[in-house]
C-alpha cells in the first residue's frame, strides 16, 4: 500500500513505524507539513493518491487541521478528524467520556479566575488544573491551597493565548504512585503498561517508571468504550486506578493489584499517541501490530469492509 | 563528519538517519533537525510548542 505520514517532527515512534512499513514494502511517503501548502480542494503535498494517511503531527494544531483537510479531499486518514478534534482539547474528551458513560473524574470548564476558583474551592484541595491542550505533563498544576490557586489563575490569565483562560479544574484522583497506558486500535488493546513514580504526574515524558501490565476484562471494557466514546482510532487511553492502594515506595508497578475497589477512570485518550516506551515495556512487537492494523484500516478503505481487530 | 551548527563540534551520527528527525550534540546540548542525510545536513531545530505532544 501507499502510504502517507505527516509530520514535523520525526520521533523515535515515527522511526520504529517507518522501519516496519518499509519492512513490509510498502510504499511510505514522508510528508513533512512544513513544506506545504493545503488549499480547500487539494494540496501540493503528495498525499492525494495515498491508500492510507497516517497522522504523526506533533503540533496538536496541525493534526486538527490536516486530517479535516485530508477528509475533504477524500483522502483515506488516521485518526480521523473527528476523533482528533475531541482528542486533542481536554474538555471535548471529557464530555464525550462522561456523555458516553466512561468513568472519568469529575470536571469543570470555567472562563475567569473567579469562576474558576469557586470550582476549586468546590473540588477542595487538592485539586488540578489542566490547560486543555497540551501533552507530557506540561503546565498541570495541583492545587494545594486557595493562596496557590489564586495564584495560578492570575499566571494563566495574564499568560496571553485565549486558550489559557479556559480554565479546566479536575478531581485530584488517589492513585497508587501509578497510571495506567493502554495502546488500542479502535478499542482493542494492542498492549499496556503502567507508569510509576512518586511525583504525582506519573507520565513517561516525566520520567515515570514503565512496566508491562495485563489487560483485565474490566479495563478492556472501559478502553474500548473510551475509544467508541472520542471516535475509535489508534488511540493511547490513560486510566487510574481509584481506591487501590499506594504501592510501598520501592516497588514497581506488578505489585500493586490493577482496578482495585473504585475501579478505572479514564483522564485522558491520545490520538497521535507516542509508543517508544510502551514498546520498550512490553513484549508485545508494537510497531508491527500498529502497521497491522494499518493496514487492514488501508484494506477496509478498499473494500468498505470495518476492520475487527 | 558533520558539525554542529551552534558550537561546531564534530557529530558522530547513526547509519539510520531520518529527514526529520531530531539530534543532540552531544558538546553543547543543542538540538539539530536532520534536514538532508545524503550527506547529513543539520539546523537548529524549532523550539518546543506549547501544542506538542501525543
Amino acid at each position: 500500500m501507499r502510504v502517507g505520514l505527516l509530520y514535523s517532527r520525526i520521533r523515535r515512534d515515527e522511526k520504529l513505524l517507518l522501519g516496519e512499513l518499509r519492512e513490509r514494502g510498502h510504499d511510505v511517503e514522508k510528508i513533512d507539513v512544513r513544506e506545504h501548502g493545503f488549499d480547500l480542494d487539494g494540496t501540493d503535498a503528495p498525499l492525494m493518491d495515498c491508500d492510507l494517511v497516517v497522522d504523526r503531527c506533533l503540533a496538536t494544531s496541525r493534526s486538527v487541521h490536516l486530517t479535516e483537510a485530508c477528509e475533504t479531499y477524500g483522502v483515506p486518514v488516521v485518526n480521523s478528524a473527528d476523533t482528533a478534534a475531541v482528542c486533542a482539547n481536554k474538555a471535548k474528551t471529557s464530555l464525550a467520556l462522561a456523555d458516553a458513560g466512561v468513568p472519568t473524574p469529575e470536571t469543570t470548564v470555567a472562563f475567569t479566575p473567579e469562576s474558576a476558583l469557586d470550582a476549586i474551592e468546590d473540588f477542595g484541595y487538592p485539586c488540578v488544573l489542566k490547560p486543555v491542550v497540551g501533552s507530557w505533563g506540561r503546565l498541570m498544576a495541583k492545587v494545594e491551597s486557595e493562596s496557590a490557586a489564586e495564584a495560578i489563575l492570575e499566571h494563566k490569565d495574564t499568560l496571553g493565548h485565549y486558550e489559557h483562560s479556559v480554565f479546566y479544574v479536575q478531581e485530584y484522583v488517589e492513585k497508587p504512585g501509578r497510571d495506567v497506558r493502554v495502546l488500542a486500535a479502535d478499542g482493542e488493546p494492542i498492549a499496556a503498561m503502567t507508569r510509576s513514580g512518586d511525583h504525582w504526574l506519573t507520565n513517561a515524558a516525566k520520567g515515570g517508571e514503565v512496566n508491562a501490565l495485563d489487560v483485565d476484562d474490566e479495563l478492556a471494557e472501559v478502553v474500548a468504550d473510551a475509544s467508541d466514546a472520542v471516535g475509535g482510532g489508534l488511540l493511547g487511553v490513560d486510566a487510574m486506578e481509584r481506591g487501590a492502594p499506594r504501592a510501598p515506595e520501592d516497588a514497581t508497578g506488578d505489585d500493586v493489584e490493577p482496578g482495585a475497589e473504585g475501579g478505572y477512570t479514564v483522564h485522558e485518550v491520545n490520538h497521535t499517541v507516542e509508543f517508544k516506551a510502551l514498546d520498550e515495556a512490553v513484549d508485545v512487537d508494537v510497531p508491527a501490530a500498529v502497521v497491522d492494523w494499518l493496514e487492514a484500516t488501508a484494506a477496509s478503505e478498499t473494500t468498505g469492509l470495518e476492520v475487527t481487530a | 563528519m558533520t558539525a554542529c551548527t551552534e558550537c561546531g563540534a564534530e557529530l558522530s551520527l547513526h547509519d539510520d538517519l531520518e529527514v526529520g528527525e531530531i539530534v543532540d550534540c552531544s558538546t553543547c546540548g543543542t538540538e539539530l533537525e536532520v534536514l538532508e542525510t545524503a550527506p547529513p545536513s543539520l539546523d537548529r531545530a524549532p523550539e518546543l510548542a506549547e501544542d506538542w505532544g501525543e
